[in-house]
């Protein structure tokens, strides 16, 4: 297709967030066109997990958000579960001594309060959740609305779900722009795309995107390996990390930390993360990481120590400098909407940033207060 | 045209081993799914899902479809494991973790 096509709404970026965008402003009535450089899930969302947590997340607005997309994706997996490997699995987070389990369970208290089930697990008690975990660990808590699919299934089937027109291999060159500054589309290598209102999911290169429309983004590149094993029977029950996770998550650090987290897949293999380091775009392969991933994860289930890693792979999660995305309206450019930067929580929060984006867009009342989420929250180009 | 006359090769003493019992004739230097395709032997797994017949589909370690038990260890890529004298090679069925 070249030449020009006009519609309601253009979303850069054919990743997790940006199949979720689609489907809700599609389904709100609008004419939506989604068009990214690669194919579908090319960028993180092939490289990640499938991740739907509420676990690591403390009460705030990243947790209100995790709250409204657990219950979206439990309403796509009526329509869409087996197709997308949806599995309300349930997460289980572990603490090695006691003073990290107490500081677990005082963390739990809090979600509680904010509307997370979290139910303390005694020592005693675990091998029932998992049998195959380590002995002589401390305690654990139990969070049953942590789920999981499979990304790039889940990406591909909300855009075909969605009806939205689909352009990928096209690259997004330019955010036109009215006279008076407002967005008018999108030009690419391959014709222009005519709108009024142009959706930023570039995920990990939502900065460029943001660059193109002449505002700053500062999204930044944070690389994770994932290492996988063999297929086994399943042994893994639920996804089970270790409680030091959390903190790992909220670092601010460029340098590499793990924290091993655990889970089998309905294929067979297991997945093994996650290693945090911010390296910019560099692809090469780190034995350090991956060495330390297989070490952790031995340590939660020695039986591990005995199975063959495959392969491993790696993404970059788009990282922001307060760890919560950039979700709404930019009020520096008319038209220009963001929904990216959800570092390693993109594919759990599409569905909640889906379904704000197409409120917003409708010029209706979001779900939530949009107000921590906002694109320009950031001094101008601090880093 | 057999390939040994094809490159000249003068290769060390066959040697044996077993797959599922029965024994196969393998030169050194082969690899495993060498010696079973030598042996006329294409397909030495079963797949997880539903069974499917499996062998050699990129020979080149990268696509895991010639999986095979070879000394009791499952998994095993069959076209990058050397084949030794006496191995003990198994047909895989599933993960070959005995699920």
């Amino acid at each position: 297709v070249s030449g020009r096509l006009t519609c309601d709404v253009v979303i850069v970026g054919a990743g997790m967030v940006g199949a979720a965008c689609a489907l809700y402003t599609a389904r709100a009535g609008l004419d939506v066109t989604l068009v990214d450089r690669g194919p579908v899930a090319g960028g993180t969302t092939g490289a990640g997990e499938g991740n739907l947590l509420v676990s690591d997340k403390e009460p705030g607005p990243e947790l209100d958000l995790a709250l409204l997309s657990g219950r979206l994706w439990a309403d796509l997996a009526e329509e869409l579960g087996e197709a997308v490997e949806y599995e309300a699995k349930g997460g289980v987070v572990v603490a090695a001594t006691p003073e990290g389990l107490t500081a677990l369970e005082t963390f739990a208290a809090g979600q509680r309060a904010a509307g997370v089930e979290a139910v303390p697990v005694a020592a005693d008690q675990l091998h029932f959740l998992e049998p195959h975990l380590a002995p002589g660990l401390a305690g654990a808590v139990h969070y049953p609305q942590d789920s999981q699919v499979m990304p790039a299934l889940a990406a591909a089937h909300l855009v075909r779900a969605s009806g939205a027109r689909l352009l990928t291999g096209r690259t997004v060159t330019e955010v036109l722009r009215t006279a008076d500054g407002a967005v008018r589309g999108v030009r690419t290598d391959r014709g222009d795309l005519h709108a009024p209102v142009v959706v930023n999911a570039a995920g990990t290169w939502g900065a460029e995107v943001a660059a193109l429309a002449g505002v700053s983004l500062p999204v930044l590149p944070r690389r994770g390996f994932v290492l996988v094993t063999e297929p086994l029977p399943r042994r893994v029950r639920h996804k089970v990390y270790a409680a030091d996770y959390v903190a790992d998550v909220a670092s601010d650090s460029a340098a590499l930390g793990t924290s091993p987290v655990v889970e089998g897949t309905a294929a067979g293999p297991i997945l093994i993360g996650a290693s945090r380091e911010r390296v910019g775009f560099d692809r090469s392969f780190s034995l350090p990481a991956v060495r330390a991933l297989a070490a952790g994860a031995t340590r939660l289930f020695p039986f591990l120590a005995d199975v063959r890693a495959l392969r491993t792979y790696l993404g970059f999660r788009p990282y922001m400098p307060d760890h919560l995305p950039a979700i709404g309206p930019d009020p520096r450019v008319p038209g220009l909407f963001h929904a990216c930067g959800h570092e390693g929580a993109g594919i759990g929060l599409a569905t909640g940033t889906g379904r704000l984006i197409a409120q917003v867009v409708a010029g209706g009342t979001p779900d939530l207060d949009l107000t921590p989420f906002r694109p320009d929250r950031f001094p101008k180009e601090a880093g | 045209v057999n390939p040994l006359e094809l490159v000249g090769a003068e290769p060390d003493p066959a040697f044996t081993v077993t797959l599922d019992g029965r024994e196969i004739t393998a030169l050194p230097g082969q690899t495993v799914a060498a010696a079973l395709w030598a042996a006329g032997v294409t397909s030495w797994r079963a797949t997880r899902g539903t069974g499917r017949p499996r062998g050699v589909f990129c020979g080149i370690g990268v696509c895991f479809d010639c999986l095979v038990t070879v000394n009791d260890r499952p998994n095993q890529r069959a076209c990058l494991v050397p084949v030794r004298a006496g191995d003990t090679i198994r047909t895989q069925e599933g993960t070959g973790h005995g699920d």
